[in-house]
């Protein structure tokens, strides 16, 4: 008897140790990547990054049409996403109940949130880039809308149910046609969860660079033709970081500094605002 | 039931379906106008069901129909063509637990009345007032006005919902189990706001609480398992009811 | 009686909700559009691909630009394997971190603690992608590479797959930078669904004695076993399409070789580095056929798990 005990305990001891060791694994790499980052990348950001342009091979520069190309798409793809899915979002928590577009699209838009992203960028490639045969900011923006609008969708429909059915009947109870108790109730209520929703996804576009690669693909000059080809931080990123040369490496990692420094800004923003305001129900 | 008081509701032969499960059968009540009517029984027995038939809140989830007839002032509420949210305004609901809307104290209240009725600044505000005097709420609120819903205490809350309900003028208030999530003494404010607005509503309350019911009703309705045991006036309902099923649910020996 | 300034109200009000839900309604169908959309681009634009190729497509590893001959063989092979050697790794890993996070770690550290892995879910898989060059191929080729060489390396039966020169990049490397971004991806997800088993069905397995680890092993993940195959699916989701983090370290070969140490490629790796310089209609249309492969795989493995949720929740009564 006590030598069955003994292994139990023993199998229990071992596997216990095992999870801190694990626990203690993760916690390794994410340090080590994030120094790192910082080691390599800090050293490069300087007013430069910020005023000067991409240069050429073997020249030190910035990466200023770089950011304003990313922030430019960033907010075109967000603002095309985000009303779509919101809607979408709605259509599923409020009115999702009956007949066979909720069910199917819920399975579809969990697909699409999982999809390849490099896949939306063929997509995109083969639907608007091959047909007017150029590469351009507007691609771009389609890609990242369209990884935008599946994160949007799950987001939206989760915090809408969270709300309450008392409080819809609420509402409903004072005559209000369904139109209103939705969006001047239902949506009110779980507006903090929605916009968290939004910066998760403005967070997730930030730093995508698959979906970017064939159709907004890269611009070495400053210009803000989104008709155009339009420069980008992780497509400048992945050219530089590509190439043999060391000033071009040294910007490379300034511009990785930076794309992780704003998307873990936005996700600890979004968390606290999240925490802050679901202390409702 | 005293003779020449109009009847405000009629429920002829209903009957309510959840699915294919008969939760209300064959139902038969009056409801009389500027009078608080109960329905009491044990859990399950359909009462909150009645209740929700006579706003159509049923109406909300797919699955749920009710068959039969209820007369409001001559129309039939279940008439397919009866504008749902017309009757929702004629007809106020108040919830079990309070569910002030996520905007300030006045929006709440004014977002009934706007609905329906397009009055200036100045107008709303007596509105407001009004619907918060009349359910005991004023005093306390007047200087809070544009604070949210939420910083209320869980009476003040449910008087907020009743205000709410009151404010657009219904000509019927249900009151869903008002209490149950309230204090005593919350409970004995509200009790106290029933019994002046019956002068100028039809109330019908829901009440798991016999007690409550001997208190704030003139005609209570027992019910179980769907069925109308007994209607009558709450006097002889808890003194001499008729039916044998009636004194064992009010004396206690089950429930 | 309220003062109805018109009977005009009421119908608006009604016409809105009709306009209202349609247009709800049309955004729903916007999503599914938009899925039929991709399908049929790709098969489109695969077509010339298709009909050179056909199905030896899928076994050939061949692949000439020059002499117009391709095959997905080499990218399909990298795909699978280097998204199996990420989830060998990744999923003990999260279930051991998950464990950590809800039963053995001290309460002030959980929040941080969960907080960081969330973070590191976040972190842009071009810096993973960029790390993993710079920083762990270099010394992955001087420490664990050689390491593995003599010790694994020497049995007969392991040896071809420990072969060639350690170079630090190439399908193990590509395989572990994989699992490390994967991670926080399944232990999160792990972590929330461990969180949710109620306390009492923990307690009533420690009240007849049972070792922490013996309730964790036959209690918590017996009850949470369709959120955790949700979880490794997400996982597999996310491994098989990533490219960034596998483009910087796979060393884009078309060369199939038994080697975990040889370069390889993987579908999104091989889109990354030859799309834009891909000319003639067969090499992109090739391209484009690898991006439906792909897509089809993912499209696959995760309705295969929605389906199996969709059986355990009705074994269970519930789904997670």
């Amino acid at each position: 008897m006590s030598s069955l005990y003994a292994r139990r305990r023993m199998t229990n001891t071992l596997n216990l140790a095992a999870s801190y060791l694990t626990m203690a694994f993760g916690l390794f790499w994410l340090s080590w990547i994030l120094i790192t980052l910082l080691k390599y990348g800090l050293g490069g950001i300087n007013l430069a990054m910020f005023t000067q342009m991409t240069p050429p091979p073997g020249s030190a520069g910035g990466l200023l049409n770089a950011i304003a190309g990313s922030l430019m798409m960033a907010l075109a793809g967000t603002l095309i996403g985000t009303p779509v899915g919101i809607l979408a979002g709605i259509y599923l928590a409020e009115y999702g109940n009956r007949g066979w577009l909720a069910p199917i699209t819920r399975f579809i838009n969990d697909i699409l949130l999982s999809a390849p992203s490099i896949v939306i960028g063929l997509f995109v490639y083969e639907v608007v880039v091959a047909n007017s045969r150029h590469f351009s900011g507007w691609a771009g923006s389609l890609a990242l809308a369209l990884i935008v609008i599946p994160v949007v969708v799950r987001t939206t429909e989760n915090m809408l149910r969270l709300v309450p059915d008392t409080m819809r009947e609420a509402a409903a109870a004072l005559g209000a046609p369904q139109t209103k108790v939705i969006m001047q109730v239902t949506l009110r209520a779980s507006k903090a969860g929605v916009i968290t929703g939004i910066l998760l996804a403005v967070a997730r576009i930030s730093g995508e660079t698959a979906p970017l690669l064939f159709t907004a693909l890269n611009n070495q000059f400053w210009s803000l033709d989104m008709n155009q080809p339009l420069a980008n931080l992780p497509v400048v990123i992945f050219q530089f970081a590509m190439s043999p040369y060391d000033d071009w490496h040294n910007l490379a990692w300034a511009g990785a500094l930076l794309i992780t420094a704003s998307v873990l800004g936005l996700n600890i923003l979004a968390r606290t605002l999240f925490h802050q305001k679901n202390s409702q129900f | 039931m005293t003779p020449n008081t109009p009847t405000k509701i009629s429920i002829r032969d209903l009957n309510f379906y959840y699915g294919k499960f008969l939760a209300l059968k064959n139902i038969n009540l009056d409801i009389e106008e500027n009078k608080v009517t109960a329905f009491i029984g044990p859990s399950g027995c359909g009462k909150s069901t009645l209740l929700r038939t006579l706003n159509r809140m049923y109406q909300l989830y797919p699955g749920q129909r009710a068959e039969g007839q209820i007369l409001m002032d001559g129309s039939n509420v279940l008439d397919p063509k009866q504008d749902l949210n017309m009757l929702r305004a004629k007809v106020g609901m108040v919830f079990q637990k309070p569910t002030p809307f996520p905007m300030s104290i006045f929006d709440n209240i004014a977002f009934g009345v706007k609905l329906y009725e397009s009055l200036g600044r100045r107008e709303m505000e007596e509105r407001v007032e009004w619907a918060l005097r009349k359910a005991a709420l004023w005093e306390e609120v007047k200087d809070k006005l544009q604070q949210s819903g939420n910083s209320l205490s869980g009476g003040q809350q449910q008087r907020l919902c009743i205000a709410r309900g009151i404010a657009v003028k219904p000509e019927v208030v249900l009151l869903d189990e008002p209490c149950s999530a309230l204090d005593p003494i919350s409970t004995a404010h509200i009790e106290e706001l029933i019994n002046e607005l019956k002068s100028e509503y039809t109330i019908v309350i829901v009440t798991h609480n016999m007690q409550q019911a001997a208190r704030v009703s003139d005609y209570t309705a027992y019910m179980y398992l769907g069925d109308l045991i007994e209607f009558g006036d709450t006097d002889n309902i808890f003194t001499t009811p008729t039916q044998k099923a009636t004194e064992d649910y009010i004396t206690g020996k089950f429930g | 009686m309220p003062k109805l300034s018109s009977n005009g109200l009421l119908k608006r009000g009604v016409l809105l909700d009709l306009i209202f839900h349609n247009v709800t309604r049309l955004f729903a169908f916007l999503v599914f559009a938009l899925l039929a959309g991709i399908i049929i681009s790709l098969i489109i634009g695969s077509m010339p691909a298709i009909r050179a190729f056909g199905f030896s497509f899928l076994f050939s590893a061949e692949w000439n630009p020059v002499t117009e001959k391709f095959g997905a063989l080499v990218p399909i092979v990298g795909t699978l394997a280097t998204s199996f050697i990420a989830l060998l790794i990744a999923i003990p890993v999260s279930f051991g971190i998950a464990l950590f996070l809800t039963e053995l770690s001290p309460a002030w550290l959980r929040r941080p603690l969960g907080t960081a892995i969330e973070l590191l879910a976040g972190i842009p898989s071009i810096i993973y992608g960029m790390w993993g060059l710079f920083v762990f191929a270099p010394i992955f080729a001087e420490t664990v590479q050689p390491w593995l060489k003599q010790s694994l390396g020497a049995t007969t039966l392991l040896a071809p797959l420990f072969d060639g020169a350690p170079m630090g990049i190439g399908m193990l490397s590509a395989g572990i930078i994989l699992s490390i971004m994967v991670i926080p991806f399944i232990a999160s997800v792990m972590r929330d669904v461990f969180e949710v088993v109620p306390p009492m069905l923990k307690e009533s397995a420690y009240g007849v004695g049972a070792t922490t680890w013996e309730v964790v092993w036959n209690v918590v993940l017996p009850y949470t076993k369709a959120g955790v195959i949700g979880s490794i699916m997400l996982g597999l989701g996310r491994a098989l399409g990533e490219t960034m983090a596998v483009t910087f370290v796979i060393g884009n070969a078309h060369k199939l070789s038994t080697s975990l140490f040889m370069p390889g490629n993987s579908i999104a790796s091989a889109l990354a580095n030859e799309f834009t310089e891909a000319d003639g209609e067969l090499y992109t249309s090739s391209l484009i056929e690898l991006g439906l492969i792909l897509f089809f795989i993912t499209f696959v493995v995760l309705a295969l798990s929605k389906l199996l949720l969709l059986q355990l929740g009705k074994h269970e009564g519930k789904t997670t």
